[in-house]
């Protein structure tokens, strides 16, 4: 075959890492090319550089450095029995793409994935030469994560979080049967075992931090991970309780979850069929009420449905709230905090807004109405001054009235 | 409102007064203006703000509309106190174009002198209203941040300069020019705006007047590889044209190099998945209840190109509950002529070493991984091919079947492609033998080679591996004789 430009190299590596869902670039540790000898800031929030019509955000340059892989995973599309075209990078290609779409402000940094090759070790040592030159070599002080493999020793993984803001391991599957059945090269004991070990990397390295100022910074972003959703028959309430875990054990700032999608050359053993897109959009917002709204994983699953899975009409939260009516309504002007995170319609800027309100005033339904999206879906769930939606929570067909409509088609 | 006198200062009342701001992003000089007027006591309905080319004031006294001496505050007028909170958005809201936002500034910061925690009243008109200016600067600003796209040109004396051509919405490029600076500090470049221009050299920044869009380079083939990068991300499975605009919106595209793909990207998505699920596509059966079924279905089974050969799916034979199943790779020339499992040489071969084995091959349950035969012409012969991984693991769903069915307790897999269609992955024969491995019903696999191997080896070699093949047997029917087979 002829010489691949650096041009198809791209398109292939690229078109190969689009199946990670992560692109976060923000929480990592603040710095700037003032005084050094490159190029590159990360301030704490991170930028989205520019949005893909999937609407999902690019904002670091998100390849693999090869997308030959010894293992055999089968919703991957890098499978070793796929019939992709392959391709590889060295370190140094990736090095000047990275600085050549950087100095253009087309990114905020790397996100760099490989699939495995000659063995994990060998694979591992490969994407931390790229940070390492970045790093060493030209000084880059934007935003690099890489994912490592969890079958690799802890020395390099170690070395790996020294250069990166963050690394992930993905978990890949929410059950233990999932893993062993669509990814057989691969073991959940070593996965958690690989995160486990960052966490308690992190941990000292902040520690030694507080001690002396010079200590290096150990991935200051933190570790995440990724789910495929919908490739086995892991339920919602499954897949919650597992991320929950995760969270919990390994101190993960975030799980991402991915819809399992069609790829080409697919694996028989895989449905062929993608679960509704929704269902990753229910999943997330389940994880927001977990990570920023209080609610327990158990309690999150008790919105579930009786196959275990969350409603897709409605969002988890009014779920919850239809199926434990007893604790509503909210009184707007006495509530404490946590309580109101728990009204259908009001979000944490919302209810920030509705605490510092109140010290000033006492808050009537038109007052809320003001600091919300919409009051509509608030409404039966809140007292205010002169507001009591007394009827409302005993309807039986509430849920009716606060699902989004159907859309009727129109005759033809 | 009125003009109460808080010092007991003397202002004339009903004087109005007109300020001129120097430039329309010149927070620092309103701030200045707005502490002295406050200290005198002049209520917001007095004074009027002025940004460069605004319209001259109606109230202001004098036909050249030039700034009327400000009021000198008193030597004991009470300092002038504003909140944290008042000072953050008040710096971000004096950067929007609302030709109001500085006569707002003041009322606001008028109020904060009787009423110190107004900003807290997020529901009051006034506070929501800077609220909102501040927050669409906000925005403006994290988008010039993620939109503008520098393009290098090499200079004259051959350093490279980055130069940006970008459309702000408000008067932020003064003020985000920090970021640019922080982010870029080793490297020269330029913003150039209709609002003003800003230019970094490595040490010192300068600002420029405002610029046309004819100023800034045309091109760069960076561009093309990021380009390509950007249709290569976009996954056409998952299409979210409303998210992607709710972020990105048109008036953006224009300076965009990647955003005129766009349209193409999005008409070519729903072919491009429909065309992935085509390529994979199986009939949704229901799982087979006999075996009977099984090899109906096999034999009607398109869902691999090995189908469409011309051959015929040779089923499994052997009792319908069985101990023992025997799993080979694919149908040979002979077995596809008769219809019957390892009756060609490798069969015949198979039967000596059982029978010397000692397992009874009437008792076993043997198929294949792959239903059909693969093959190619060679002249008059149809030579045997291997089949491929994907092919093994589609005709999974008849071996998945049989297994279910039959309910073995040992499965005895010849050779890579049969262990491939047990277990859904490679494993190497070599190192696989011997042992068995634990399958998810609770069954045994044990691997070994297939017995066609062995005839295509001679002499010494033929005899090694034989021996190795039958002492694989011998495990065989050891363990079978101790699971109670």
């Amino acid at each position: 075959m002829a010489q691949q430009t650096l041009r198809q190299k791209l398109e292939i590596l690229a078109d190969a890492a689009k199946y990670d869902a992560s692109c976060a670039s923000s929480g990592t540790a603040k710095k700037n090319s003032l005084g050094g000898k490159g190029v590159g800031s990360t301030e704490g929030m991170g930028i989205c550089h520019a949005y893909a019509p999937d609407g999902r955000c690019i904002s670091l340059l998100k390849i693999l450095l090869t997308n030959h892989c010894i293992f055999d995973c089968h919703y991957c599309i890098n499978r070793k029995s796929s019939n992709v075209v392959r391709a590889r990078f060295t370190p140094q290609e990736v090095v000047d793409l990275t600085l050549n779409f950087y100095r253009r402000n087309y990114i905020e940094g790397l996100f760099l994935s490989s699939g495995i090759v000659r063995s994990a070790n060998h694979t591992m040592e490969q994407l931390v030469e790229v940070a390492r030159i970045l790093r060493e070599e030209h000084d880059f002080r934007g935003y690099i994560h890489l994912k490592t493999i969890p079958e690799a020793d802890a020395e390099i993984i170690h070395e790996a979080g020294l250069y990166a803001d963050r690394v992930s391991i993905n978990v890949e599957l929410p059950t233990r049967a999932g893993l062993t059945r669509l990814a057989p090269d691969k073991d959940e004991t070593q996965i958690e075992g690989a995160m486990g070990r960052t966490k308690a990397r992190i941990i000292e390295a902040k520690d030694e931090r507080k001690r002396f100022r010079h200590a290096p910074r150990f991935v200051p972003a933190g570790q995440s991970t990724q789910m495929i959703v919908g490739a086995d028959g892991a339920n919602d309430a499954a897949i919650i309780g597992k991320a929950s875990r995760l969270y919990d054990s390994f101190g993960l700032r975030r799980v991402y979850y991915s819809a399992f999608s069609p790829i080409p050359d697919a694996s028989a053993v895989l449905p062929l069929k993608r679960p509704p897109l929704l269902r990753e959009h229910r999943l997330y917002q389940s994880d927001w009420l977990m990570r920023f709204y209080g609610f327990a994983a158990g309690e999150v699953a008790d919105a579930a449905e009786a196959d275990g899975n969350l409603p897709l009409d409605i969002d988890p939260k009014l779920a919850w709230a239809l199926k434990f009516r007893e604790s509503f309504p909210v009184d707007v002007n006495r509530a404490p905090k946590e309580m109101l995170l728990r009204v259908p319609g009001l979000g944490t800027k919302a209810v920030a807004r509705i605490l510092s309100v109140r010290r000033h005033r006492t808050l009537r339904l038109d007052d809320v109405a003001l600091l919300t999206a919409s009051i509509a879906k608030v409404r039966p769930f809140i007292c205010a001054l002169d507001w009591r939606p007394t009827l409302l929570t005993d309807r039986a067909d509430l849920r009716r009235l606060l699902a989004p409509k159907q859309e009727q088609l129109e005759l033809f | 409102m009125t003009a109460q006198s808080r010092s007991g200062q003397n202002v004339s009342i009903g004087a109005h007064y007109a300020v001129h701001l120097p430039a329309p992003d010149d927070f620092a000089f309103w701030r200045e203006r707005a502490r002295g007027l406050i200290q005198c006591d002049v209520p917001p309905d007095r004074v009027s703000w002025i940004e460069p080319g605004g319209t001259g004031d109606l109230f202001a006294e004098g036909p050249s509309r030039s700034d009327k001496r400000l009021p000198m505050p008193p030597a004991d007028a009470p300092p002038v106190r504003a909140s944290q909170r008042f000072l953050t958005i008040a710096r971000s809201a004096a950067l929007h174009t609302d030709p109001a936002r500085f006569g707002l500034l003041y009322r606001v910061l008028w109020r904060l002198q009787r009423s110190p925690r107004l900003m807290e009243d997020k529901a009051d008109p006034e506070v929501r209203r800077l609220e909102d200016l501040a927050k669409s600067v906000r925005r403006d600003a994290h988008k010039m941040h993620a939109f503008v796209r520098f393009r290098e040109v090499a200079e004259q004396d051959g350093t490279p300069h980055f130069v940006a051509w970008f459309e702000p919405d408000h008067h932020i490029v003064r003020a985000e020019a920090a970021f640019f600076m922080r982010r870029f500090a080793n490297m020269r470049w330029s913003i150039l705006t209709p609002r003003g221009s800003v230019h970094w050299d490595g040490e010192v920044m300068r600002e420029g007047p405002p610029a046309r869009r004819e100023d800034a380079p045309g091109g760069d083939p960076v561009e093309n590889l990021w380009r390509s990068y950007y249709a290569s991300i976009f996954n056409p499975a998952r299409l979210k044209v409303g998210a992607m605009l709710s972020e990105m919106p048109k008036k953006y595209w224009k300076n965009l190099p990647e955003a005129d793909l766009i349209p193409a990207l999005i008409a070519g998505a729903q072919a491009r998945e429909a065309a992935m699920v085509r390529a994979g596509e199986r009939e949704e059966r229901a799982r087979p209840e006999t075996l009977a079924d099984v090899a109906q279905g096999a034999a009607a089974c398109r869902d691999c190109p090995i189908a469409d050969c011309g051959t015929r799916a040779v089923a499994g034979e052997g009792p319908e509950r069985a101990a023992l199943m025997i799993v080979g790779e694919q149908p040979g020339d002979q077995e596809d002529t008769v219809g019957r499992v390892f009756v060609g040489p490798a069969g015949q071969l198979l039967d000596q070493h059982l029978t010397r084995a000692g397992i009874d091959r009437t008792g076993a349950y043997v198929t294949n991984a792959v239903k059909h035969f693969k093959f190619t012409w060679k002249g008059k012969h149809r030579l045997h091919q291997s089949p491929q991984a994907k092919e093994i693991d589609t005709c999974r769903w008849w071996l998945d079947a049989e297994r279910a069915l039959v309910k073995p307790r040992l499965v005895l897999a010849l050779g890579a492609s049969a262990a491939r269609g047990i277990l859904g992955r490679t494993v190497s024969v070599s190192r696989a033998r011997g042992a068995p491995i634990m399958l998810d019903d609770g069954a045994e696999l044990w691997v070994t080679v297939h017995p066609s191997y062995l005839l295509r080896l001679a002499g010494e070699a033929q005899t090694e591996q034989a021996a190795l093949f039958a002492a694989d047997l011998a495990m065989v029917r050891e363990r079978l004789s101790e699971l109670g087979g």
